[in-house]
């Protein structure tokens, strides 16, 4: 196993109470697989990655509980000093807006050979030609002009292609992508996703991808966690969860999109209600207040993360095999 | 006129009427830009390059395309909150781009707004009650105090929220609810028209779907006709009767709901579905990918021709020197491709 999170636990303390973003979550990675985290807006998804970099924001938030077990050692037992090499040279890490993460001021040339010449210990000339050859891998025309231009001459896709680059920069194990394409148009969201689909397959690079987009799940993903309020509530492959889901979450989201390759429906079918307050989660299932297959024990007693048919797929729900039964009726 | 509580599924075959509620013709709007203090050469952006298309009562038109291809300074031009360049907007039998700003005052009542998001449309000091109220009193349409906030209780639970949110501030709801106080407050007016900018693209999905049957449902209660502005084609292909794809300033392909998603005549609006993720790893895996290469140009300088060639699959060398017009291929489909 690359990376084991297990019985990780964040949480931020706020004028309204303390914030459980991650309650109690494990999940795992194996060396080239791709795995997503899924869910909403709220659900935990960057915290979990923050976490495992240990890049949550102090004192605010605090990591509670838990061990990240990357390649065997427990990234939360580092130093700061050796957290700082695996940050980068093993995990990289590509955020939503790129320009978060890049300096204005400094030249493209500069931020992307500056990583080479610290990590890999690359002389100017070497960590140059490295860089060039890595914007050309990631599909950017001219590579040799583009290293003396600013981030903001650069589209959103164009920096989205060089955050890439420097994610391989240094030849990680992993890499974990927040919400990657969400800001990008269909079109280039599908450039993207080949790249990184291609590149991961290339270097064997194990891919973490979190994403609200079930589309992008879909077409990526080996594996998926699906989480809600804090909590993993459902684990699969990919095809298993999308062909059965059995968490009543994962059917609401799956019923609530329009898909373009079935009938158009006369109406959609959303889940009712909305995500609950962290600061104010039930002694049960968080679900339960929005679920339609609930029964009297959901909202007192939580359901555990548990095995539904075989081993691999596993759901959080007192209910998950009538779920399951019910979905297969209804097609 | 607000009794009616959530009803069941629409009824379909919603009764149109053959003339138009709005006709824009030939719309154009360019920005001239640079030559200021960020330096830059001074150009002009031709956000939109001769649009035209009409709706017609109680109908959806949905627009989709690529962001910056113009779809909200289409909407803009249509209020007049931005003056075109050239072409004219007919509501209602009159030139919108003739009026004076006290005429348009009227029409703006009767043409309302839903942006992508609500929280920066939404005065943060203002309750929800004072947000959704405000309109009815400004324009005198419920002059007397308690029969207002009796109107703006009805406005409210129409939309899905509850008496008490009156009381509350836009940073006390979620995105969703602050979604159903902007479509409250564009409902308060009485619009014959509601222009909607992206309405759920900030969304979740589960609440997209909320609103969006909201968003139905008004529709079907009130005989409001929808120009629905968003770049996901799926959500465009299940709330629109008809689709108009625009693509640098231009609509390339304009057709009825099914012409358009059955078969799509210009290769942009093929590349565009087939970029879609589909969510279904069984399917995914045995799609044929045809990823569209390339960003799509500036506005500031637009490829000759037709605009889209430069990515085009199938582009041959007339591409590149003839723009193509929108052409009717087939009846009432058109399309804007000299191989369409
Ligand atoms: N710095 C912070 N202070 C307080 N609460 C936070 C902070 N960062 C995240 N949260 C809360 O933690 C929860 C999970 O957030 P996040 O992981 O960002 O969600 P997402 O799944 O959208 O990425 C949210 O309720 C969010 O409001
Ligand atoms: N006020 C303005 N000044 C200069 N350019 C503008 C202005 N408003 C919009 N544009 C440009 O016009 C084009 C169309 O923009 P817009 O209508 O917002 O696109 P969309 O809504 O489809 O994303 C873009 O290139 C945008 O940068
Ligand atoms: S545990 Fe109960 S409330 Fe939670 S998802 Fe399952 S059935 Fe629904
Ligand atoms: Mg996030
Ligand atoms: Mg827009």
């Amino acid at each position: 196993m690359l990376l084991e999170v297990e019985h990780l636990s964040t949480e931020f303390a706020t004028r309204g109470g303390v914030v459980r973003a991650v309650d109690d979550v494990s999940w795992d990675v194996k060396e080239g697989e791709t795995v997503a985290l899924v869910g909403e807006s709220g659900c935990g998804k960057s915290v979990t990655a923050l976490s495992i970099m240990r890049l949550v924001a102090a004192p605010a938030g605090r990591i509670t509980a838990g061990r990240v077990l990357f390649k065997g050692r427990d990234l939360l037992a580092l130093s700061e000093e050796e957290m700082r090499r695996v940050r980068g040279r093993e995990i990289a890490m590509i955020f939503q807006e790129p320009m978060t993460s890049l300096n204005p001021v400094l030249t493209i040339g500069r931020q992307m050979t500056e990583g080479a010449e610290i990590h890999l210990g690359l002389a100017p000339p070497a960590s140059r030609d490295r860089a060039i050859e890595l914007l050309a891998m990631v599909g950017i025309p001219d590579p040799g002009r583009r290293l003396r231009q600013y981030p903001h001459q650069f589209s959103g896709g164009m920096r989205q292609r060089m955050m890439i680059a420097m994610a391989l920069a240094c030849r990680p194990a992993l890499i974990l992508a927040d919400e990657p394409t969400t800001a990008l148009d269909v079109t280039i969201q599908a450039q993207i996703l080949e790249l990184m689909k291609d590149l991961s397959r290339r270097f064997g690079v194990a891919m973490v991808v979190i994403t609200h987009n079930l589309g992008v799940v879909a077409r990526y993903a080996d594996r998926v966690n699906v989480m809600y309020a804090g909590k993993v509530v459902e684990r699969g492959t990919a095809r298993k969860l999308y062909r059965n889901p059995r968490h009543p979450y994962t059917l609401g989201l799956l019923r609530s999109v329009p898909r373009l390759d079935e009938p158009r429906r006369e109406r959609l079918a959303p889940i009712e209600g909305q995500p609950p307050d962290l600061t104010r989660l039930p002694a049960g299932c968080a679900f339960t207040p929005r679920c339609a297959w609930r029964v009297t024990r959901c909202p007192v007693d939580r359901p555990a993360l548990a095995p539904v048919g075989d081993g691999e797929h596993l759901s959080a729900c007192w209910e998950a095999v009538h779920v399951g039964r019910e979905r297969e009726a209804v097609r | 006129m607000l009794g009616g509580r959530a009803r069941g599924p629409r009824a379909r075959g919603r009764p149109l009427s053959g003339e138009p509620l709005l006709e824009v013709r030939n719309l154009t709007k360019r920005f001239p830009v640079g030559g200021g203090l960020f330096g830059g050469a001074p150009g002009v952006v031709r956000a939109v390059d001769g649009v035209s298309f009409s709706i017609a009562r109680g109908e959806t038109l949905g627009l989709v395309g690529e962001s910056g291809c113009g779809k909200t300074t289409t909407g803009r031009c249509i209020l007049q909150l931005e003056r075109p360049t050239s072409g004219s907007v007919l509501f209602e039998g009159r030139d919108l781009t003739t009026l004076d700003e006290t005429a348009l005052r009227d029409v703006r009542r009767r043409i309302q707004v839903i942006f992508q998001d609500p929280y920066s449309s939404l005065n943060p000091r203002m309750t929800i009650g004072a947000i959704v109220g405000e309109p009815l009193a400004v324009h005198r349409i419920v002059p007397e105090a308690a029969a207002r906030a009796r109107r703006v209780r009805d406005l409210l639970s129409r939309v899905g929220l509850l008496p008490q949110h009156a009381r509350r501030y836009p940073h006390e709801l979620s995105g969703g609810q602050r979604q159903r106080v902007g479509i409250a407050r564009a409902l308060a007016m009485e619009p014959a028209l509601v222009i909607c900018d992206e309405p759920v693209s900030a969304l979740d999905v589960s609440i997209q779907a909320q609103i969006i049957n909201l968003l139905e449902d008004l529709q079907a209660e009130f005989g409001l006709t929808y120009l629905f502005i968003a770049h996901d084609l799926a959500v465009v292909r299940h709330i629109s009767d008809r689709v108009a794809v625009m693509y640098l300033g231009r609509i390339v392909e304009i057709t009825d709901r099914k012409a358009l998603y059955d078969d799509p005549l210009h290769p942009y609006t093929k590349a565009l579905l087939a970029a879609v993720p589909i969510p279904d790893p069984e399917i995914e895996a045995g799609r044929p990918r045809i990823v569209l290469g390339g960003e799509v140009p500036s506005p500031l300088n637009p490829p000759p021709g037709c605009v889209f060639h430069p990515r085009c699959p199938i582009a041959v060398d007339r591409c590149r020197r003839v723009i193509p017009d929108l052409r009717e291929v087939k009846p009432g489909h058109w399309a804007a491709c000299l191989l369409a």
